[in-house]
């Protein structure tokens, strides 16, 4: 398919994206790797009649420890995620969950603040960050200002970013010390059917247990049924017989309703059981 | 394996039988050689199809204005509008039975379109784009009909897809020899089984999509026609008769093509449309397929209901064989479609000795996109089919999986064998690929293995699954041709040129299209003629070039194509021997090639090397009386037989018992395709043979809604394997030469799919044998597995407790 028509401008910097986003305002959406946004445009589910190209700004591309959290720049690819010295020893969870998106073509062009702005209930590292806690700088007219991630998925593919703002890092807290991804698909490419991120502090503070939840509903999701539960002192089978409470998840051709509710259970144990909860 | 191997001499001291790399891939891989979206054609207009939204619906009115108010459309056309351009409807080359209803197809819809897809009417602009966007434009009125989507009910006639015909039956065919035999076999067996089994619509999804670009000469000079098709020869013939173009005003070309799987072994409504429009336009015009399109309109393969029946006696012994088939034709007959199932019918006996056998076959229209050949077409649905059955037989006598196949094997001392079904199976040793498939799989350990994990209640249970297949290929001997009533020959066509400086071209009648005959060929001209192959062309696939050739599908083109290149080789050699024996004054009889040299019997002195001799036919200054000028020769050939390969599969599977997943943990495959001329080019298509196969065990599948919208027309929901998805793919081989042809080959394209869909499903049943599941419909996605072990548990937990009142919600989670 070919995307409607549309006009392209390519950001030199920062500011200049941020203007030219007020200036199209709505009109206007922001090209990072292109890797969720170029296949809607081609079917035409998406018609946005500008693309501002935010793709060459290599200052918003990196891994930097800050201390007490992480900052990554918004156009990171997955690659480096995956590769990151930094992450391999302060979030080893995140290089790997960014290693389990889509295949290599995508994982060297698709970047964390395109997957966050995307904001698709079954990607990866939206859940990831949802676990881990993590807030997002976003730029716009008026400034900068942080949402936790516990604020920015509203609806499906739907954000709490203005659309005159734009994504610029992702901060990470240094909270937790075990960790397990569970994704479950029918083949190594594909987007989860379910998929679960369960993380722990450790003994030192408290077991304190963070689980979040991908493919489950129209956002990512966290687990606060289990997440309660075992704050709460239940055991690992008591809090797993909770994971798909209140959820309404999706049914497709890959996985009914019912079956999303019986994964989510399985892979939530296994999760819990891996970081030994 | 190494794709850096370099080659390295053969048995026979030549380079047939090493593996030597593929000549074309540089140009191939390199991006230097052309498909035909890479030909640049000044002036050419973009044609775009415009597709029923509707499986079934009378077309009511077709307003194209908006189209042509479009910027750039040039022109745009209904199916009414064109309907004066076709001589005749489209072809189906393959009247299966005399009484066969087939529906006149056109390439665009007239009065009803009878699939998603279907076309109703073009656009032309000067880009794709606009003409695109004039598509977007066309207002058609529908007044939608009930589609027919369910094979069962579409072969009850509950809703019919052409109500003229009256039916949606379009043929049954039968096969009995001996139906007395057969009833008392089944009366007087000691076991049956009774077996069905659904062969889900396949997408075929070649790597390159299909195109087309027709270049008119419209002062007199014709049509040169660009497709990426597998038959170019075919196409010719059938273009020149559908428009009413005289032949010899065409010359097809199929360029680069990037793999077809049968797909494009067919004519198709844009070939046709293409040519009409730049006959009618008097300017060049192409179309190129889109991804989700060809899900649409392109056939698909396999559509399938198969009911199977296994008589045998106590010791498991076969004694009949009783087939019956519903096949879904899809809306229309394409060019082979009605004859696909019946490719099977002569093998669903599979490798064993079976004295009474029953094969019937009713094609069915749906309204759904038309079925045609795909990788194996029918065979794979055979051995599928029989090899589920035999390891239901298996399980029925209380014998494994290996033995009921060594019992029941036609034994090698019975080749050449006739078979019940009426062919005679040229050569065959099928014992020794199963043993070492055993073998190679470390089957004993596995085997152990898997009993370890059922004692201790493993989440991750084994299962082990084997099939041994056998095919028919080399399609195919004329006269049994037309004795199925196809309307076509199975013979192929080479010339072997020798060039005045000693190089060779050799012209083929085959159309390569991914398996690499330039290569092959010239293997094995360079052993004939003594050169090297790099001194060798293969030209193919443009009519002008190669006039003659009956192209390239059902694994044909070695045993038929092959032998043709290398008769004609023979033929070359023989005219070179009267040149040479005349220009040293000897007799022929004296004369000996070696290493492309004639030596003189005695006198080792007296040599005139075959290059010098094409260099005397050239000149012609001094030839034997009566000797025409040039070195070439053609042979066309027609086979005697069929082909037969074999061997068995052996798949192992983990299956996760909470979530229903399947994992292929190893498969090795023993196949023996007789003698084998490139061994890598054979393991590459057993390599990507079996890939096809498990994709239909285990992931592809073209799903429907129930009014007949495909919900699978992307990569994201239709799927497809990648090398992630495989474990390495173990092969064995062993070689029983095919005394049909003079190099012993038999074929290889298909026998990767046809061996490995029956291999991972036994295994997946062998891992769920201990909750007495015994079927998993393809593709076996983790639901269904989930779906089968919740349901069996639950039947284990009544049967336990009988009394019990079981508690409701239970039965609630366990459905």
């Amino acid at each position: 398919m070919i995307p409607a028509l549309f006009e392209y401008r390519r950001a030199g910097s920062l500011e200049e994206a941020v203007a030219l986003l007020a200036q199209y305002g709505e009109e206007a959406k922001l090209l990072a790797g292109g890797h969720s946004l170029l296949p809607l445009m081609k079917l035409r589910l998406a018609t946005p009649r500008v693309l501002i190209d935010i793709g060459r700004l290599s200052e918003l591309s990196y891994v930097r420890d800050d201390g007490d959290h992480v900052a990554i720049g918004a156009l990171t690819r997955h690659r480096d995620l995956q590769t990151s010295s930094v992450l391999a020893d302060t979030h080893p969870v995140l290089a790997h969950v960014a290693g389990q998106v889509g295949d290599p073509q995508v994982r060297h062009r698709g970047t964390i603040g395109g997957s966050l702005a995307h904001g698709d209930p079954a990607s990866d590292l939206p859940a990831a960050i949802l676990a881990l806690d993590a807030c997002i700088v976003a730029r716009g007219p008026e400034g900068e200002r942080t949402i936790a991630a516990a604020e920015l998925f509203r609806g499906f593919l739907e954000t709490a970013l203005r659309p005159d703002e734009v994504l610029t890092e992702i901060r990470v807290p240094k909270r937790f010390a075990r960790w397990s991804f569970q994704k479950f698909n029918r083949r190594a490419q594909d987007w989860a059917i379910v998929g679960v991120v369960a993380l722990s502090a450790g003994e030192a503070a408290n077991g304190h247990t963070s689980v979040s939840l991908i493919n489950m509903g129209m956002v990512p999701l966290r687990a606060t049924a289990v997440e309660e539960a075992l704050a709460g002192g239940a055991s690992i089978l008591e809090a797993t017989a909770l994971a798909s409470e209140g959820l309404d998840p999706p049914g497709d051709l890959n996985a009914s309703t019912e079956y999303r509710r019986h994964l989510v259970k399985v892979l939530v144990r296994r999760a819990l059981e891996e970081i030994g909860s | 394996m190494s794709v850096t191997e370099a080659p390295a001499a053969g048995a026979s001291g030549g380079v047939v039988g090493t593996r030597m790399l593929r000549k074309e891939d540089a140009a191939l891989l390199s991006g230097e050689a052309l498909f035909v979206e890479d030909l640049v054609i000044a002036g050419a207009l973009h044609l775009v199809v415009v597709r029923s939204p509707y499986a079934h619906a009378r077309i009511t009115s077709v307003s194209t204005l908006g189209a042509l108010a479009c910027p750039g459309v040039v022109a745009a056309f209904s199916g009414a509008e064109l309907r004066s351009e076709w001589a005749t409807p489209m072809p189906c080359a393959w009247p299966v039975t005399a009484e066969m209803h087939s529906p006149a197809h056109f390439p665009l819809a007239v009065e009803e379109a009878c699939y998603v897809g279907d076309g109703v009417a073009v656009v032309l602009a000067e880009t794709r784009a606009a003409a695109l966007d004039g598509a977007a434009q066309v207002v058609v009125g529908y007044e939608v009909l009930p589609a027919v989507v369910d094979l069962a009910s579409a072969a009850a006639d509950e809703v019919l897809t052409h109500e003229s015909l009256g039916t949606n039956i379009s043929y049954t065919w039968k096969l009995c020899p001996d139906p007395a035999a057969l009833e008392s076999a089944f009366a007087s067996a000691a076991h049956t089984v009774s077996e069905h089994y659904v062969q889900q619509r396949l997408i075929p999804s070649a790597l390159e999509l299909r195109g087309v670009c027709v270049v008119p000469q419209p002062f007199g000079g014709g049509y040169t026609v660009y497709s990426a098709t597998q038959i170019p020869h075919i196409l010719k013939v059938m273009l020149g008769i559908t428009l009413g173009i005289a032949e010899s005003k065409l010359r097809v070309i199929a360029p680069s093509v990037g793999g077809g799987f049968g797909s494009k072994l067919d004519v198709y409504a844009e070939e046709l449309l293409c040519l009409a429009l730049a006959r009618r336009l008097k300017r060049p015009v192409r179309w190129s397929e889109g991804r989700s399109e060809a899900a649409q309109a392109t056939i698909q393969g396999r559509g399938q209901l198969q009911h199977i029946e296994l008589a045998a006696g106590a010791d498991g012994r076969l004694s009949a064989v009783r087939v019956n088939l519903v096949a879904d034709m899809g809306a229309y007959l394409q060019l082979l479609t009605p004859g696909i199932p019946l490719l099977g019918a002569f093998v669903y006996h599979g490798a064993y000795h079976v004295p009474a056998y029953s094969f019937c076959c009713r094609g069915v229209f749906t309204t759904l996109t038309p079925t045609d050949a795909y990788r194996g077409a029918g065979r794979p649905e055979a051995t599928y089919a029989i090899e589920r059955a035999m390891d239901a037989l298996a399980r029925e006598v209380g014998i494994s999986s290996a033995e009921i196949r060594r019992r029941n094997f036609i034994r090698p001392g019975a080749f050449p064998y006739s078979s019940t079904a009426g062919l005679v199976f040229d050569s065959g040793n099928y014992e020794p690929a199963l043993t070492k498939a055993l073998e190679i799989s470390s089957y004993e350990e596995v085997r152990a293995e898997q009993a370890a994990r059922r004692q201790s209640g493993s989440v991750k249970q084994l299962g082990i699954g084997l099939s041994s297949y056998v095919e028919m290929c080399g399609i195919a001997p004329s006269r049994v041709l037309s004795s199925l009533r196809y309307s076509a020959g199975g013979w192929d066509s080479a010339t072997v040129r020798m060039l005045p400086t000693g190089k060779v071209q050799v012209v083929t009648g085959t159309a390569p299209h991914g398996q690499g005959h330039e290569t092959s060929w010239s293997m094995i001209v360079a052993d004939k003629l003594g050169c090297s192959p790099d001194d060798i062309e293969v030209l193919h696939s443009d009519t002008s070039v190669a006039p003659h050739g009956m192209d390239t599908y059902g694994s044909r083109s070695l045993s038929i194509g092959g032998t043709a290149v290398w008769l004609a080789a023979d033929k070359v050699i023989t005219k070179a021997r009267a040149i040479a024996a005349h220009q040293m004054e000897a007799a022929e009889e004296d004369l000996e090639l070696s290493g492309g040299v004639f030596s003189v019997r005695g006198s080792p002195d007296r040599k005139m090397a075959l290059a010098a001799v094409a260099f005397e036919a050239f000149t012609a200054h001094n030839l034997p009386e009566g000797t025409e000028p040039t070195l070439e020769a053609s042979v066309t050939w027609d086979p005697p037989n069929f082909t037969f390969p074999f061997g068995t599969h052996v798949a192992v599977v983990e299956v996760d018992m909470e979530t229903g997943q399947v994992g292929l943990r190893s498969y090795v495959a023993v196949d023996d395709c007789g003698n084998q001329v490139n061994p890598m080019i054979v393991q590459g298509q057993i390599h990507g043979g079996i890939a096809q196969g498990v994709a239909q065990a285990l992931w592809e599948e073209a799903v429907y809604d129930h009014e007949g919208n495909l919900l699978t027309s992307t990569f994201a929901d239709y799927l497809i394997p990648s090398a992630a998805d495989l474990p390495g793919l173990v092969t064995g081989r062993t070689i029983t030469p095919s005394p049909t042809n003079p190099m012993g080959v038999k074929g290889v394209g298909e026998a990767g799919t046809i061996g490995s869909v029956a291999a991972v499903i036994n295994a997946l049943v062998d891992a769920l044998a201990p909750l007495e599941i015994t079927d998993i419909a393809m593709p076996a996605t983790p639901q269904r597995v989930w779906q089968a072990i919740e349901a069996a548990q639950a039947a284990w937990a009544a049967r336990a407790a009988p009394a019990d009142q079981s508690d409701p919600a239970d039965q609630g989670e366990a459905k």
